[in-house]
C-alpha cells in the first residue's frame, strides 16, 4: 500500500511532536524512522495507526483519505515495544483475536481461524506453542506472538514501534534478520522506529532520519551514510569528528591542508566531519599537527584519541606500526564540510 | 535452606491457630453450642417461622442485590479515579473511604433524612410513587452505601496496572470500543470484581447499625437478621438469637467458600 503524509502536525498539549511532516512511502517498501527520542518519530507512527489524532495534515493509503478512519477500521497491523500481548488469552488467542471479533458476516469460520493460526505460528518459527499463555514465553518469543497477531488480520500495511527496543543484543541481532527476510518473503509495506542506526541501515530500503518534529533526510542507507545532509546526522549515524576549517573560493583548507575543494558553499569559517577511521597518521605532504594521548588495540584494530587545538579527535586504523604516544602528524580524508552555523 | 525474615513455620503456624482459635473460633464455637443446646426441635421451630425466613431473605437478598449496584458502580468509580486527572480527585479518593470510617449509625441517620418522604430525595422521588426509607429499597441503599468502597479499593490497583498499550493493540487488530471493553479490559479485572463483591456483601449481610434507621424494621417485610438477634436478645431469647446467630454463621461461610472458590478459580483461567 502506498503512503502519502502531507504536512502533518501532532501536538501534545502546546508541545509540537511533529510539526510539518512530509512523507512517501511506495507500495512494499520497508522504511525506517531514525531519531533520538523526542525527535517526533514514534508520534508519526502511532500518527498512521489511527492512535494520535493530528492537528493538522494529510494522511492517505493508496489514495484514499485515512485520518478520517479511527484505528479500528485502519486494517494497519502495530507491533508495540513491550509487546502488549493479552496476558488473559492463549497464543493462538491472541492472534485469532482480530479474526475472532469480526462481526459475523465478515468473520472465517472457528476451523479457519484456527487453521491460520497455525499457518502463522509456522511462520514466526513458535509451531506448537498455542497453547501457552504470553508470560510463559520468551522475551523474542512473545513479540514474534505479537508480530503473528498483527499479521492475522492480512494488513495493508505494517507499523513497528522499537520492536527490539526491550529485547537482549543476542536476540535482537537475530530477530532483525528473521523480520528482513520475513518482509522480503509478505512485501507487506513496512514502517519501523528505532534510535538504533544500525538497525536503521541494517533492514530498511530507506531511511528517514528525524530531529525534533521535522524529517532531517530521507534516503537509503548507503545515500543517508555517504552523504549525511547536515552535522546532526553525520554525528547520528555513526561516531564523528569535527575540525574548524575555511572556505575560500570553494575550497576547505586548515591550516596548510586542503581538505576539500570545488564546494558550493560560501567563504567564511567552517567545519570539517569525518570518521574515526577516515584518518591517516604520518602521511607525506602537508598535514596537521597533533598529539597523541591515548592508543589501545582492540583485536586488529587501533583505536586512539589524539588532541588537536584543543578538540579531542578519535582514530581507528587498522595498522598500529607507525603509532606512538606524543606528537604527531595527521591528515583527515573524505571529509565533509558544513557551513558553521 | 533459605534465612527467612518471619521465626519458621512451627512458629508461625502456632501463632496463628493460638490467635485464630482464641479470636475467632472459640466465640463462634460458643455460640453453637450454646445454640444447639435447644435440640433439633427447636432449632427447626426457630427456622420456620415465618417472620425469621422473612427476616434472612430480607438480609441475605438485599445484600446479593446491594453487592451488585455496588459492583457496577465501584468499577466506574475507580475508573474515573484511574484513568483521568482532574481538579478534585484526590478528594473523591479521599471520600470513597467515607463509608468505612463513619460510624454506621450516622449514615443511617443521614440516609433516613435524605431519603425520608420530606428529605431532600425523598421527596421528589415520593412524588414519583417511589418510597425509599422505610422499605427494603431503604435497606438496599444503604447496604450500597457502606459496601462501595470495597469494591473501589479491590478494583483500584489492578485497573491502574493495566497497560494502556494492550487496549491500543486491541483497536489496531479491530475492536470496538465495546469489544475492547468486554474482552480486554473486563477479564484480568475479574478476580478483583469478584473480590470487591464478596467484601461488599459480607458487609452487607451483617451490617446493622446503617439499616436499623432507614429500615422502618417492620416484620416480614424491612426486618434484617441482625435486627431480629437484638430483638430476641432485648426479650432474654439468648438461645433464640445464638440459633438465628449459627444460621447466619453457617449461611455466610458457606456463600464466602463458594465464591473463594470461584475466585481461584477465574484466577487459574488467567494463567496466572
Amino acid at each position: 500500500m502506498r503512503i502519502e503524509i502531507t504536512g502533518l502536525v501532532c501536538r501534545y498539549g502546546t508541545t509540537p511532536a511533529i510539526s510539518g511532516v512530509d512523507l512517501t512511502i511506495a507500495d512494499g517498501e520497508f522504511v525506517a524512522l531514525l531519531g533520538p527520542s523526542g525527535s517526533g518519530k514514534t508520534t508519526l507512527l502511532r500518527a498512521m495507526a489511527g492512535l494520535e489524532i493530528p492537528e493538522a495534515g494529510g494522511l492517505a493509503f493508496d489514495g484514499a483519505d485515512a485520518l478520517a478512519l479511527p484505528p479500528n477500521r485502519r486494517g494497519v497491523g502495530f507491533v508495540f515495544q513491550h509487546y502488549a500481548l493479552f496476558k488473559h488469552m492463549t497464543v493462538a488467542d491472541n492472534i485469532a483475536f482480530g479474526l475472532s471479533i469480526r462481526p459475523r458476516a465478515r468473520r472465517p469460520d472457528q476451523a479457519a481461524i484456527a487453521a491460520k493460526v497455525d499457518e502463522l505460528l509456522e511462520l514466526v518459527q513458535l509451531p506448537g506453542l498455542g497453547r501457552r499463555y504470553p508470560q510463559q514465553l520468551s522475551g523474542g518469543q512473545r513479540q514474534r506472538v505479537a508480530l503473528a497477531r498483527a499479521l492475522a488480520i492480512e494488513p495493508q500495511l505494517l507499523l513497528l514501534d522499537e520492536p527490539f527496543g526491550a529485547l537482549d543484543t543476542q536476540v535482537r541481532t537475530e530477530l532483525r534478520l528473521w523480520l528482513k527476510d520475513l518482509h522480503r518473503r509478505l512485501g507487506v509495506t513496512s514502517v519501523f522506529v528505532t534510535h538504533d542506526q544500525e538497525e536503521a541501515m541494517e533492514l530498511a530500503d530507506r531511511i528517514v532520519v528525524m530531529r525534533a518534529g521535522r524529517i532531517e533526510q530521507i534516503g537509503t542507507p548507503a545515500e543517508v551514510y555517504a552523504a549525511p545532509a547536515s552535522p546532526f546526522v553525520y554525528g547520528f549515524l555513526g561516531q564523528a569528528n569535527q575540525i574548524g576549517c575555511t572556505i575560500a573560493a570553494g575550497v576547505a583548507r586548515a591550516g596548510a591542508v586542503v581538505l576539500a575543494d570545488g564546494l558550493d558553499l560560501p567563504d567564511g569559517p567552517a567545519t570539517a566531519w569525518f570518521r574515526p577511521y577516515q584518518i591517516d597518521v604520518a602521511p607525506d605532504g602537508p598535514a596537521l599537527d597533533g598529539d597523541l594521548i591515548d592508543l589501545s588495540a582492540i583485536g586488529a584494530r587501533v583505536k586512539g584519541t589524539l588532541s588537536h587545538e584543543g578538540r579531542l579527535v578519535t582514530l581507528e586504523l587498522s595498522d598500529r606500526t607507525s603509532l606512538v604516544v606524543g606528537p604527531c602528524r595527521w591528515r583527515p580524508r573524505e571529509v565533509r564540510i558544513y557551513p558553521a552555523a | 535452606m533459605t534465612r527467612r525474615v518471619l521465626p519458621g513455620l512451627p512458629g508461625t503456624l502456632g501463632l496463628t491457630l493460638f490467635y485464630l482459635t482464641a479470636m475467632v473460633l472459640l466465640p463462634l464455637a460458643a455460640l453453637v453450642i450454646r445454640a444447639t443446646g435447644i435440640g433439633f426441635g427447636g432449632f427447626a421451630a426457630q427456622i420456620g417461622s415465618p417472620r425469621v425466613l422473612a427476616a434472612f431473605r430480607a438480609s441475605f437478598g438485599i445484600a446479593f442485590l446491594a453487592a451488585w449496584v455496588d459492583t457496577l458502580l465501584g468499577l466506574l468509580v475507580a475508573w474515573v479515579l484511574v484513568r483521568y486527572r482532574f481538579p478534585g480527585r484526590r478528594l473523591l479518593d479521599a471520600l470513597v473511604d467515607l463509608p468505612i470510617a463513619l460510624p454506621t449509625a450516622v449514615a443511617g441517620i443521614a440516609l433516613t433524612e435524605l431519603y425520608a418522604e420530606t428529605g431532600w430525595f425523598g421527596a421528589p422521588l415520593a412524588a414519583l410513587g417511589i418510597h425509599v426509607a422505610f422499605t427494603p429499597l431503604g435497606i438496599g441503599v444503604a447496604l450500597a452505601f457502606v459496601g462501595l468502597p470495597f469494591v473501589v479499593r479491590a478494583v483500584e490497583p489492578v485497573l491502574a496496572d493495566l497497560d494502556r498499550d494492550v487496549e491500543e493493540a486491541a483497536a489496531t487488530l479491530g475492536a470496538s470500543s465495546w469489544q475492547i471493553f468486554r474482552r480486554v479490559i473486563l477479564p484480568p479485572l475479574w478476580p478483583a470484581l469478584l473480590t470487591g463483591f464478596t467484601l461488599a456483601f459480607g458487609r452487607g449481610i451483617g451490617e446493622y447499625g446503617s439499616v436499623i434507621f432507614i429500615a422502618g424494621n417492620m416484620p416480614g417485610i424491612s426486618e434484617i437478621v441482625p435486627l431480629l438477634i437484638v430483638v430476641k436478645l432485648e426479650q432474654y431469647d439468648t438461645v433464640g438469637a445464638c440459633v438465628l446467630g449459627s444460621l447466619m454463621l453457617l449461611a455466610s461461610f458457606a456463600i464466602m467458600l463458594t465464591i473463594n472458590a470461584l475466585q481461584s478459580w477465574s484466577q487459574r483461567r488467567l494463567g496466572n
